[in-house]
């Protein structure tokens, strides 16, 4: 079985019942990398945060499984689910400025998990994060433990994340556009650095992005949503070589380098989107009504 | 940076202080009807009237006698109370642990109770006991201390008579005390039940004017809480496993503390100004009812020197607020 | 889905209530004062040396037409409220308005023309934050003496810095909007910028302080009757009903209680209806 298992995943708005996620199902096999990709509002963040358990208060569980090292995450107390996910994940966040606690140091930020929830020495924590920082290649790690995150540039505190991410060998990491927040010559060292990380630890990771340039470069399998809804999920070989969706071969044939530096995802015809949308309102009829 | 701006807000205190005391001068010299002939048996004569104004200086012009007080002040000397006959510093001096006490036990239950209230208020959000809280808080608020005073004595004094709602110990007590401040000397020498003795006095006065404050906290504290709780930083260390409580208290309080703190500095020379009435109303022997007394009684000096001393103290609590904002914000410290 | 109501709705909802809980009791007590003479069963002033410290006309041995109980000297505690209610208001509203319009003008002017004006109001602000207001009051009354006039006084001279305080902070952000700089480019002069462009979009502030200054305004002249420094000692206030029920609240509570719930009540429907407006003026929930 593979090591991360969504199945039939159904999220709504706790207040109006709308559909953010709709019979959502995806496998990612421990080491692999899968990528999350649709435009803005498709839902991709939802599926992390699912699967990490921090979704929006507005946002609940309406269906569905997650199973997680063999064990169903929505059938455990939260209590233990939070461990459990505490131990086994990690999430790299989007956005490096906000994702650090401004009134801690960087130390305690990467190794209070170890200490806290895993129950290591301090010491052995300690010694594990200046390790990490020297992966994540940080100068003088001792330094930077120390420091408070504004002393710190972008880039420097997303390696610091990813660092932490790191920490307790996690094997799924959960990782929501790590690079947007960047700007365009750092992006490409980070990508590297994740992608060099993942390698060396095994580690398999959920890549949410607009980018199928990157897609192509970092992962082995993807799923495309639209609206909530899976419309293609494949190898990207196959994926590349032919897209099944319609939808997919509009983003790829618009698509023209892999390596678009913008990475945002092109227009799609309207015939295309007009048809999907109908779709989704029949779907909706059905399982609503 | 930091010694820069220490020194240019010494400056514009300084400056207020200065006002301060312009103000009061000039105000209290208008009074109608001459505070000298007040204090003289009835039989006295004009001559006695006015050798006793002249030996309060009262006989100068205002210019004058503010120059004559600004010099005695700078060597320490505030005059002389007139009803009294003792020097002002050394009444105020006397007064000012009992009110200092007062106010900072009542700061220490506004922080408390505020926190708490913020804290549940967070922990429970979106349920029915958030409204609750949120409506308390609203009534706390709009409410003053003068009337949460009475409202207290009703309950605790004669409805429940469980504390005492008058003075600040039991006279009938024998006092082993050296310094004003009783709470912490009785403390310090292990008297526990004159310690309790004068809780039971200043618990419903404190209290009092805890409450708005508190209000005032549980208010500032949930809605920053509640923003950082959106926070990237906060939702991260959830997916390490932690729970709710040390999500709440260890990364979002921290930094939520901060904008909090600011407003507490100004609420709390409101607070301060508050123990004027309510330790009338409690009859509690600090500054406010010596200040009350001495305007009825119209001593002039009195009232110069309390006031003054006010000014200062409100003052001095600014500027400890804004120094600890410097030193409690790590981006300040460092930047 | 017509059976789920939206969240804003009831936050509104609620609010509605507030208000009209809030102005209802307020029009009430504009109404006792105004016909106070009609409305009060007895002459608030009457002193009857046989029925002092009659209870309130639940309770054993209270008399007929002398519904919240007499005072120590005979006088019947209802009237005496509602003939308080007359000084209470008449401060509130003039007090409240001339504070309004003084601390306002000052703080619109700091915070929009800045510049010296600013730097000289600015500083008067850092003084009379220095001063207790309460201690500050007791002062001026002493000074120029009791009455109607003086507490008005005093009132309007501490608590301009209210309006002023937030007004200035408020005029200075509108003023860095391009709305202003739209205007001036237009041609607009600067005092006319500041009243047609700037003043109406702080007005809703300037409302909202207004009632609770009302409510403070109220409790400012119970305080100083309290001390005894209000108006001359006869005539009904609330605050001297309370100094005297204080004094006497073993062998009378009524006469203590009932003046302190009227005044909570009065205090609470000026924030509340502070709180209100504030609410419906806030384009977010509007
Ligand atoms: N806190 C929230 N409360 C309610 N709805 C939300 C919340 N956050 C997101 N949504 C809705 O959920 C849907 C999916 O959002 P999600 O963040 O997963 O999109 P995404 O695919 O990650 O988009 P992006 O590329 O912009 O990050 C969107 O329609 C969004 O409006
Ligand atoms: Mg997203």
């Amino acid at each position: 079985m593979s090591f991360l298992s969504v199945k039939n995943l159904t999220l709504r708005l706790r207040d109006n019942r709308a559909p953010l996620l709709r019979d959502v199902s995806l496998e990612v096999s421990a080491g692999e990398v899968h990528g999350l990709v649709g435009e803005s509002g498709a839902g991709k963040s939802m599926i992390g945060k699912a699967v990490l358990g921090i979704l929006p208060r507005a946002v609940e569980i309406a269906g569905g499984e997650i199973w997680l090292d063999g064990v169903d995450l929505l059938t455990l107390p939260p209590a233990a689910r939070r461990k459990r996910v505490g131990g086994l994940a990690a999430l790299i966040p989007q956005d490096p400025l906000t994702a650090l606690n401004p009134s801690r140091r960087i130390g305690p930020q990467i190794t209070d998990r170890l200490v806290d929830i895993l129950g290591w020495k301090r010491t052995e924590a300690e010694a594990r994060a200046l390790d990490l920082l020297g992966e994540v290649q940080i100068n003088d790690p001792a330094r930077v433990m120390r420091q408070y995150p504004h002393e710190l540039s972008g880039g420097m505190r997303q390696r610091i994340l990813i660092a932490s991410a790191f920490a307790a060998e996690p094997k799924l990491i959960v990782a929501d556009e790590p690079t947007t927040a960047l700007d365009v010559t750092v992006q490409k060292q980070i990508l590297r650095l994740i992608a060099g990380m993942q390698a060396r630890h095994g580690t398999a990771l959920l890549f949410v992005t607009h980018d199928l340039g990157v897609v192509s470069k970092v992962c082995q399998s993807l799923s495309v949503l639209y609206a909530g809804r899976i419309l293609e999920q494949s190898t990207v070989r196959d994926f590349f070589a032919a897209p099944t969706h319609p939808y997919s071969a509009a983003l790829l044939g618009a698509t023209p380098k892999y390596t678009d530096p913008e990475g945002s995802l092109t227009p799609v015809p309207e015939a295309i989107i007009a048809r999907l949308r109908a779709e989704i309102a029949a779907y909706d009829e059905a399982h609503h009504g | 940076m930091f010694w820069q701006k220490l020194i240019a807000r010494i400056g514009t205190t300084a400056v207020t202080l200065i006002g301060v005391a312009v103000i009061v001068f000039v105000v209290i010299r208008v009074v109608p009807g001459n505070p000298v002939a007040m204090m003289l048996p009835p039989g006295a004569t004009e001559a006695d009237v006015a050798r006793l104004t002249a030996l309060y200086g009262l006989d100068k012009s205002i210019p004058a006698q503010f120059l004559i007080w600004v010099q005695g002040v700078l060597q320490g000397d505030f005059g002389t109370s007139i009803t009294t006959r003792q020097p002002v510093l050394d009444l105020v001096l006397g007064r000012l642990p009992a009110t200092l006490e007062l106010s900072i036990m009542a700061l220490v239950m506004a922080v408390i109770i505020g926190g708490i209230a913020a804290l549940t208020g967070t922990r429970l959000r979106g349920t029915k006991a958030e409204g609750a809280i949120d409506v308390a808080n609203g009534m706390a608020l709009s409410v003053p201390d003068f009337l949460w005073g009475l409202a207290l004595i009703l309950l605790f004094g004669v409805l429940v008579p469980v504390f005492h709602i008058s003075g600040r110990v039991t006279p009938s007590l024998d006092l082993p005390f050296t310094t004003g401040f009783y709470l912490f000397e009785s403390l310090f020498r292990l008297r526990f039940d004159l310690w309790a003795d004068i809780v039971s006095h200043m618990l419903m006065p404190a209290l009092a004017l805890a409450i708005p404050l508190a209000a005032i906290i549980g208010q500032l504290l949930k809605q920053s809480l509640k923003e950082t709780m959106h926070l990237d930083y906060v939702t991260l260390s959830r997916t390490k496993g932690y729970g709710e409580n040390h999500v709440i208290t260890r990364e979002a309080l921290p930094n939520a503390i901060l904008p909090t703190l600011t407003l507490v500095g100004v609420q709390f020379t409101f607070l301060i100004g508050g123990t004027v009435i309510v330790e009338r109303l409690f009859s509690y022997e600090g500054l406010g009812n010596m200040a009350i007394d001495a305007v009825i009684n119209r001593d002039l000096p009195l009232i110069q020197g309390i006031v003054i001393l006010f000014a200062v103290i409100f003052t001095a609590v600014n500027l400890v607020v804004d120094l600890l904002y410097t030193v409690l914000n790590p981006r300040l410290r460092h930047g | 889905m017509a059976d789920l109501t939206d969240g804003r709705g009831a936050v509104k909802r609620r609010i509605g209530t507030r208000l009209w809980l809030a102005g209802g009791w307020l029009t009430l007590l504009l109404l006792a004062a105004v016909f106070a003479p009609l409305v009060a069963p007895q002459d608030p002033l009457a002193q009857d040396l046989f029925l002092t410290r009659l209870p309130p006309f639940w309770e054993e041995g209270a008399e007929a037409g002398y519904w919240l109980g007499t005072d120590s000297l005979g006088r019947d505690v209802l009237s005496r409220i509602i003939y308080g209610a007359r000084l209470a208001l008449v401060v509130a509203l003039v007090a409240g308005s001339i504070t309004c319009l003084i601390g306002s003008a000052l703080g619109l002017m700091a915070g929009f023309l800045r510049g010296w004006v600013d730097l000289v109001i600015s500083r008067l602000i850092d003084i009379w934050m220095a001063f207790p207001p309460v201690l500050f009051s007791i002062l001026l009354i002493a000074v120029i003496g009791p009455g109607l006039h003086s507490i008005i006084l005093a009132i309007v001279i501490i608590d301009w810095t209210r309006f002023a305080r937030v007004v200035r902070a408020e005029a200075m952000a509108q003023g860095a909007m391009d709305y202003v700089a739209s205007a001036q480019v237009a041609g607009r002069g600067r005092i006319g910028t500041m009243l047609r462009e700037i003043l109406p979009n702080v007005l809703p502030t300037i409302v909202v302080l207004l009632t609770l200054e009302m409510g403070i305004a109220v409790i400012v002249e119970a305080i100083l009757s309290f001390v005894n420094l209000s108006i001359s000692t006869d005539d009904p206030t609330w605050g001297g009903m309370i100094a005297e029920g204080r004094a006497s609240v073993y062998q009378a509570w009524w006469v203590l209680v009932f003046p302190l719930i009227t005044l909570f009540l009065t205090v609470l429907a000026f924030s509340q209806l502070g709180e209100g407006l504030k609410d419906r003026f806030d384009p977010v929930l509007r």
